[in-house]
């Protein structure tokens, strides 16, 4: 055989093994959390609050942080959302097409998008100082707001590019502003797109402990103000593991599983959405 | 000017702002760090907080660079093991996947992506660890008793433990770019190199990875800065106890992001502490920056070039 045919061989079994490395360990960790959480999860543990001595192993749930996630991650969420649309509209609908503004800020964006949850952590915890504020759900919401802003409006921004600008020129030329182009032509075109950013972003919200170690706090009692301390869920699940009792560890588990279930779902979510709601838009 | 023009003008001028709200946020977190962390710069000089391992917040001492060669021990375990990885599924998924099997295995990705840092943590203590202890550390801390192998940590909590599981975590972020920059040579090029008589893996290796190389090397450095930022993960592995320059891949060790996570409760209380850890999430605030600034503009000078 030709020396090319085996060198073709050789790496075509280290591309497949790579693959099933790859696609094995990510396989591996569902089905990990999957067996460990699995046999603790309860309705007790999605509906009660901890109660005295949870965490050394006495009864209760789960429900402060689950709440406490789901409540800051749509804050966090709807904060982003109303600054990384205008922004998008700004970059697609007003901007020229080559425009060095419109790539710098989208340098930025990107830019922004690599900087680690835990440096957003810290920056919202100097914030809070600043401002006067305590640990509080509201300091994480504006903590995580800012940690997904340039996801979302990144995501955002593909959509409204795959937009033709025939539609919008269309628009245009019947006499409208490019604001109202903005809301009622294009932001209709790409409303299953946006929406499909907008979840994505949430997901990373809610499933990040590292910005709101900091600024959220943790607490067990339900969220009842935005000016005092929240828990969360990824916090939840980090701080059962880190107790020396397996039945604690082993709750730990679940609600690891409860926060992969959660964050699953708003993907196939988001996914759903993108394929089942092309019906208003135009070809 | 009509109502609806003023509407138009007034939107423009607030989107405007937002944009310009967006270019500074970058300043403003640089410049917020900066100001919490210059108690600490302004009490001792910034060499003797680079480069002395000596830690001692209670004593007043903050010698960073043992955590900072710590974030840098993890996150090169992390390359080492995830670039190859990365680079063969991406070039597998790019030229030799039926489309078929793509449009499974991407969606899967993604998905898995999206898991909790914390997750992959658990993950990581349960599995990983457990595999560093029983496995791994004997065997090769028994066979090979010196530089990167020697040491008489038994846990398991380890750099090695840190590192595995912070490459599970950036390899799907690393493939989904590289593969990205593959797909978009354009086709042409591909057939050119066949019809000359080259075999696939020819093509690949002289034409598709050459004219990818810029890219692929983005895609590294991006895979990079998120490993070094990565948190909640490596902090539930690494073992997270200091002990000065690393020696082995088997001995804990404690990278900036978990020494800022983890001193989040104490901080307030040791005069100059806090500005400490605003100084550590400052450089690593820094590292990011300028990692993610070289491979941005990279991959934007070819998306450019192309259209």
């Amino acid at each position: 055989m030709d020396k090319r045919k085996v060198e073709e061989y050789i790496f075509k079994v280290l591309m497949l093994g790579a693959v099933l490395i790859v696609i094995g360990s990510l396989v591996f960790i569902l089905a990990t959390i999957l067996v460990k959480g699995l046999p603790t999860l309860s309705w007790e543990m999605i509906t009660k609050t901890p109660q005295g001595g949870y965490y050394m192993g006495k009864g209760g749930g789960i429900l402060n942080a689950l709440l406490g996630s789901l409540l800051l991650g749509i804050g966090a969420t709807i904060l982003a959302a109303a600054v990384a649309l205008p922004i998008v509209f700004y970059l697609n609908l007003y901007l020229r097409r080559r425009s060095r503004f419109a790539l710098a800020v989208r340098f930025f964006l990107d830019v922004l998008w690599g900087i680690p949850s835990v440096v957003y952590g810290a920056f919202g915890f100097t914030l809070m100082i600043f401002f006067g504020l305590q640990a509080s759900l509201l300091a994480g919401m504006i903590t995580v707001a800012l940690l997904v802003l340039p996801i979302m409006a990144r995501g955002m921004d593909e959509v409204l590019k795959m937009v033709t600008f025939e539609l919008q020129e269309a628009s245009l030329a019947l006499g409208a502003t490019r604001l109202e182009t903005a809301g009622k032509v294009i932001f209709r075109q790409a409303f299953p797109g946006i929406l499909t950013a907008v979840l994505m972003a949430f997901g990373r919200g809610m499933s990040d402990a590292a910005a709101v170690l900091f600024t959220a706090g943790f607490t067990d009692s339900l969220p009842y103000s935005l000016f005092k301390p929240v828990a969360t869920l990824p916090l939840a699940v980090f701080f059962q593991l880190g107790t020396p009792f397996p039945e604690v560890q082993s709750r730990g588990y679940a609600a690891a599983l409860i926060l992969t279930a959660i964050v699953f779902s708003l993907s196939i979510l988001a996914r759903l959405i993108t394929r089942g709601m092309n019906k208003h838009v135009i070809k | 000017m009509d109502i609806r023009h003023w509407k138009d003008l007034l939107a423009r001028r607030l989107m405007f702002l937002l944009c310009v709200f967006v270019l500074s946020l970058l300043f403003c977190i640089a410049w917020g760090l900066y100001h919490k962390a210059s108690p600490v710069l302004a009490a001792g000089s910034w060499q003797a907080i680079l480069f002395s391992s000596d830690w001692h917040p209670s004593q007043g001492r903050f010698g960073l660079a043992g955590f900072i060669t710590g974030t840098l021990w993890v996150t090169g375990l992390a390359v080492v093991v995830a670039v190859p990885l990365s680079l063969l599924t991406a070039i597998f998924l790019a030229e030799y996947c039926p489309v078929r099997l793509r449009d499974v295995i991407k969606p899967v990705m993604e998905l898995l992506a999206g898991i909790s840092p914390v997750v992959y943590g658990v993950w990581g203590v349960l599995v990983v660890v457990p595999l560093v202890r029983d496995h791994l550390m004997p065997f090769f801390s028994g066979r090979f008793p010196f530089f990167p192998f020697a040491s008489d940590n038994y846990t398991g909590f380890s750099a090695l433990a840190g590192g595995l599981v912070l490459a599970v975590m950036v390899t799907p972020f690393m493939i989904s770019l590289m593969e990205e920059v593959m797909r978009g040579i354009p086709f042409g090029v591909r057939e050119s190199s066949l019809a000359l008589g080259a075999t696939s893996w020819q093509t690949t290796k002289k034409v598709i990875l050459k004219k990818a190389a810029p890219g692929i090397v983005a895609a590294v450095i991006l895979g990079l800065s998120r490993a070094i930022g990565e948190t909640m993960a490596v902090l539930m592995v690494a073992g997270c106890a200091l002990q000065g320059f690393p020696r082995s891949i088997f001995d804990t060790t404690y990278p900036l992001p978990a020494l800022i996570a983890n001193t989040y409760g104490e901080m307030m209380s040791v005069p100059l502490y806090d500005a400490a850890i605003m100084l550590a999430a400052l450089i690593l605030l820094i590292i990011t920056v300028v990692f993610n600034m070289a491979a941005w503009g990279i991959l934007l000078h070819l998306e450019r070039r192309e259209t």
